[in-house]
C-alpha cells in the first residue's frame, strides 16, 4: 500500500538512472542516514559506541570492500585481513614519517598502498581460479603477518612490536570521545557506501559481474579479464585498507599484527556470505550479525547458565560461544544461502503487495 | 654437504607429515566437492579424543598395560570420528547439496568452530600428551659417507613410514574395493553415480569417516610430537599449500606436494631465513605453491580445468 512505485513516472534519462528510482527508497535511505547522524548520538551510550557501533561501522566498510571482490567479481579471497593490516601500517608510516600529514590523507594513502599490494597479490587470479585462488590469497595473509612482525621498519622499530597513534584531529577538530570517533567513521562509511553503490552500477561493476558469472564468456564479448580482475582487487583492497587504517587508528588506538590475523580474514568473508554476496546492504547486515552475535552470546550465556543454576566457567563459556557461533553460521547458510540481503528483498516484495494477498 | 642432506631429509619427513593432513582435504574434495577447512579441527578433535581415551583407559586398566589402553583409545576415537562424520553429513552436507563452493567453504569453517568447541568442552582444553611409544632419540646414519654422519630423528622416520603405509592402504582401498570404487564414481559425477544406484549420503558418511581416520592418524603423530593442544588445529594452515600444489583432486599429488613443500620450507628457513630475520617457513610454502600454480593452475596432478562457454 505504502511501498509502491505507481504514479512515479520517469520523464528523463537522468531520472531513470538515479541510484534510488523509487521515492520511498530515497526517503528511507535518507531517513536511515539522518537517524545515524542525529538519532543514534542522542540514544546510544559510551559502551554502545565503543563495543558495538564503531566496530560495526569499520567492519562494514571492510566487508563492503570484500564484497566488491567476492560478491561482484567472484574472486574468493581469504587474505582480506592482510590488506587491513597493510592499510593500517601504511597509514601509520605516512603519519609519522611525514610531518603535518592530515589525518584523512593519511588514511586514504594507507588505502592506496593497500590497493597497490592488492594488485600485486591479485596477479595470480589471472591464472588461478576458485578455491585454488582462495588458498593462494592466504599467501598475502601469512606474508603480511610475518612482515609486520619481523621487519622493524614498518613498526618504526618499536620495541614491543605494537604501534600507536595519538591526537587524531581533522581540521582542528580533535577526535577523542567515542561520539566523535563514531561520527568520523560514519562520514567515511556513508561516502564509501555511495561510491561502492555507484561503482557497481557503472560499466566497471558490470564488467566485474560479467567476469563473476562466467569469465570465458565475458572475455569472448570483449571484456578484458586482466583489467576487470585487477581493478576489482585494487578497489576492494582500497576499501579494506582504509577500513584497516580506521580500525587501527580510531577503534584500537594501538595495535599489533595479531589484530589483523587470518581469523579477521575469515570473519570478513563470513560477513559477506551471511550478509549476502553481491549486495551493498548485505555487507552491513553481515557486519552487524558478526559484531553483535559474540557480544550477545557473551552477555546471555552466563545469565542463562545462572537461570538453570549452572555456573559455567569462563573457558566453558568461550567454548559454548564457539559451538553456538559455528552452528548459527551453518544454520544461516542452510536456511538462506543467499544471505540476509535476500530476506530483505523478499520482505520488500511482500511489502509491495501488502495488505493484499496477490 | 652432510648438513645439506640432513636438512633435506628433515624436510622430506616434515613433508610426509604435511601430506598426512593434506590427504584429508583431498579425500573429501574428491568425493563431495567440499573444500574442508574443518580438517584442522578434525585433527585436533581426533587427537583430543585419542589422548583422553588413552588416559582414561589406562586408569581403568590399572595403569600397567599402555598398549592395550592405546588400542582401546584408538577404536574409541574412531567411533567418535564416525559419529562426527555421520552428524556432519546428516545435519550439514545433506542440506547444502548443490550450493556454491564459497558457501560450502564457509559451512566447513562453521563446522570447524563447532568441532573445536565441542572437543574442548568434552575433552578439556589443556595440553595432553599422547604416548604411543614413539622413540624420541635421534640416530646417526651414513657416518662413512659424510663427516660426522647424518642425524635423523627416529620419531620423524617412523611417522613418515606410517604416512607412507597409510597412503598405500588408501590407494588399495580406492582402487580395489567396491566401496572405494563407489567413492570414485561419486567423485566423478554425483548424478551418474546416483543413477546407477550408489547411495550418495552413505558414500559421504564413509568418505568423511575415512578423512576422520586420516585426521586421527595425523593427530596421533602430530600430538605425540608436539602434545595435543589447540594449536594443532592450525596444522591445517600449514597443509593448505600442499593441497593446492599437488592438486585438489589427487592423492599422489598430496604426497608429492607435501615432500616439495617440506623440503622447500626447511631449505628456505636454513639458507634464506637468516638474511631476512627468520620465521619465513609459513609464507614461503604459500609462495612456492603460488609459483607452481602460475604454471599449472590445477596443481601438479589435479584434473585439467577445461572451460567452455
Amino acid at each position: 500500500m505504502i511501498y509502491r512505485e505507481n504514479g512515479q513516472f520517469k520523464t528523463t534519462y537522468a531520472a531513470d538512472q538515479q541510484i534510488f528510482t523509487i521515492a520511498q527508497d530515497k526517503v528511507f535511505v535518507l531517513g536511515v542516514i539522518a537517524f545515524a547522524f542525529i538519532g543514534i548520538p542522542l540514544l546510544a551510550d559510551e559502551y554502545m559506541f565503543r563495543a558495538i557501533l564503531i566496530p560495526f561501522l569499520i567492519l562494514s566498510l571492510a566487508a563492503l570492500g570484500v564484497n566488491l571482490l567476492v560478491g561482484y567479481c567472484g574472486q574468493i579471497t581469504l587474505g582480506a585481513g592482510a590488506f587491513m593490516a597493510i592499510g593500517a601500517y601504511a597509514a601509520y608510516n605516512f603519519m609519522i614519517r611525514i610531518d603535518g600529514m592530515p589525518l584523512i590523507f593519511g588514511l586514504l594513502l594507507g588505502g592506496l598502498a593497500s590497493a597497490g599490494m592488492g594488485i600485486l597479490f591479485g596477479i595470480p587470479s589471472l591464472r588461478v581460479r576458485g578455491l585454488y585462488l582462495a588458498v593462494a590469497t592466504l599467501a598475502a595473509q601469512f606474508f603480511c603477518d610475518w612482515a609486520f612482525l619481523r621487519l622493524g621498519w614498518f613498526t618504526n622499530y618499536s620495541s614491543s612490536g605494537s604501534v600507536s597513534i595519538s591526537n587524531l584531529s581533522v581540521f582542528g577538530w580533535g577526535i577523542d570521545s567515542p561520539l566523535e570517533k563514531y561520527l568520523f567513521c560514519l562520514c567515511f562509511i556513508v561516502v564509501f557506501a555511495f561510491v561502492a553503490k555507484n561503482l557497481t552500477r557503472a560499466s566497471i561493476g558490470r564488467q566485474w559481474m560479467a567476469i563473476r558469472d562466467m569469465d570465458v564468456a565475458a572475455e569472448v564479448i570483449g571484456i578484458r579479464p586482466m583489467w576487470a580482475k585487477l581493478s576489482a582487487f585494487a578497489v576492494s583492497s582500497f576499501f579494506v585498507g582504509v577500513a584497516g587504517a580506521l580500525w587501527g587508528f580510531v577503534h584500537l588506538g594501538s595495535w599489533e599484527p595479531a589484530a589483523f590475523s587470518v581469523d579477521r580474514s575469515f570473519q570478513l568473508l563470513f560477513m559477506v556470505i551471511i550478509g549476502g554476496m553481491g549486495s551493498i546492504l548485505g555487507s552491513f547486515f553481515g557486519a552487524a550479525f558478526i559484531v553483535v552475535l559474540p557480544i550477545f552470546l557473551n552477555q546471555v550465556l552466563p545469565a542463562l547458565g545462572h537461570l538453570f543454576g549452572i555456573e559455567i566457567s569462563t573457558a566453558g563459556i568461550s567454548h559454548a560461544e564457539l559451538i553456538i557461533f559455528g552452528s548459527l553460521i551453518v544454520f544461516f547458510l542452510i536456511v538462506e544461502p543467499h544471505g540476509l540481503a535476500r530476506l530483505w528483498s523478499i520482505a520488500k516484495e511482500k511489502l509491495r503487495l501488502w495488505p493484499f494477498p496477490h | 654437504m652432510g648438513f645439506f642432506v640432513e636438512t633435506l631429509i628433515g624436510g622430506l619427513m616434515a613433508g610426509m607429515l604435511y601430506s598426512l593432513v593434506a590427504l584429508g582435504f583431498v579425500l573429501i574434495f574428491k568425493a563431495s566437492g567440499v573444500f574442508n577447512f574443518a580438517q584442522g579441527a578434525m585433527v585436533l578433535f581426533a587427537a583430543l579424543a585419542m589422548a583422553r581415551f588413552s588416559e582414561w583407559a589406562n586408569i581403568a586398566l590399572g595403569g600397567d598395560n599402555l598398549f592395550l589402553a592405546n588400542v582401546i583409545a584408538f577404536f574409541a576415537a574412531g567411533v567418535v570420528m564416525f559419529i562426527a562424520a555421520w552428524a556432519i553429513e546428516r545435519l550439514v552436507l545433506r542440506n547444502l547439496v548443490n550450493q556454491e563452493g564459497a558457501t560450502l567453504l564457509m559451512a566447513t569453517l562453521g563446522i570447524a568452530y563447532v568441532l573445536e568447541g565441542i572437543g574442548q568442552t568434552i575433552f578439556g582444553s589443556e595440553v595432553y600428551p599422547i604416548n604411543v611409544g614413539m622413540p624420541k632419540d635421534p640416530v646417526i646414519m651414513f657416518e662413512s659417507l659424510f663427516e660426522g654422519g647424518i642425524m635423523i630423528n627416529k620419531e620423524d622416520f617412523i611417522a613418515a613410514l606410517i604416512a607412507a603405509i597409510l597412503v598405500a592402504v588408501l590407494t588399495i582401498f580406492f582402487q580395489k574395493t567396491p566401496v572405494g570404487r563407489a567413492l570414485r564414481a561419486v567423485a566423478d559425477d554425483h548424478q551418474a553415480a546416483q543413477s546407477i544406484g550408489i547411495p550418495l549420503n552413505r558414500t559421504w558418511v564413509i568418505v568423511w569417516f575415512v578423512a576422520g581416520l586420516v585426521a586421527l592418524v595425523a593427530g596421533i603423530i602430530w600430538g605425540s610430537k608436539l602434545g595435543v593442544q589447540f594449536s594443532l588445529a592450525t596444522v591445517a594452515m600449514r597443509a593448505l599449500p600442499v593441497v593446492i600444489l599437488g592438486g585438489l583432486t589427487s592423492v599422489p599429488g598430496a604426497i608429492v606436494g607435501g615432500l616439495i613443500i617440506g623440503v622447500g620450507e626447511k631449505l628456505s628457513e636454513v639458507y634464506l631465513g637468516p638474511y631476512v630475520g627468520g620465521g619465513i617457513e609459513i609464507w614461503f610454502a604459500y609462495m612456492l605453491a603460488l609459483v607452481f600454480l602460475l604454471f599449472r593452475p590445477q596443481g601438479l596432478f589435479g584434473e585439467k580445468i577445461i572451460d567452455r562457454v
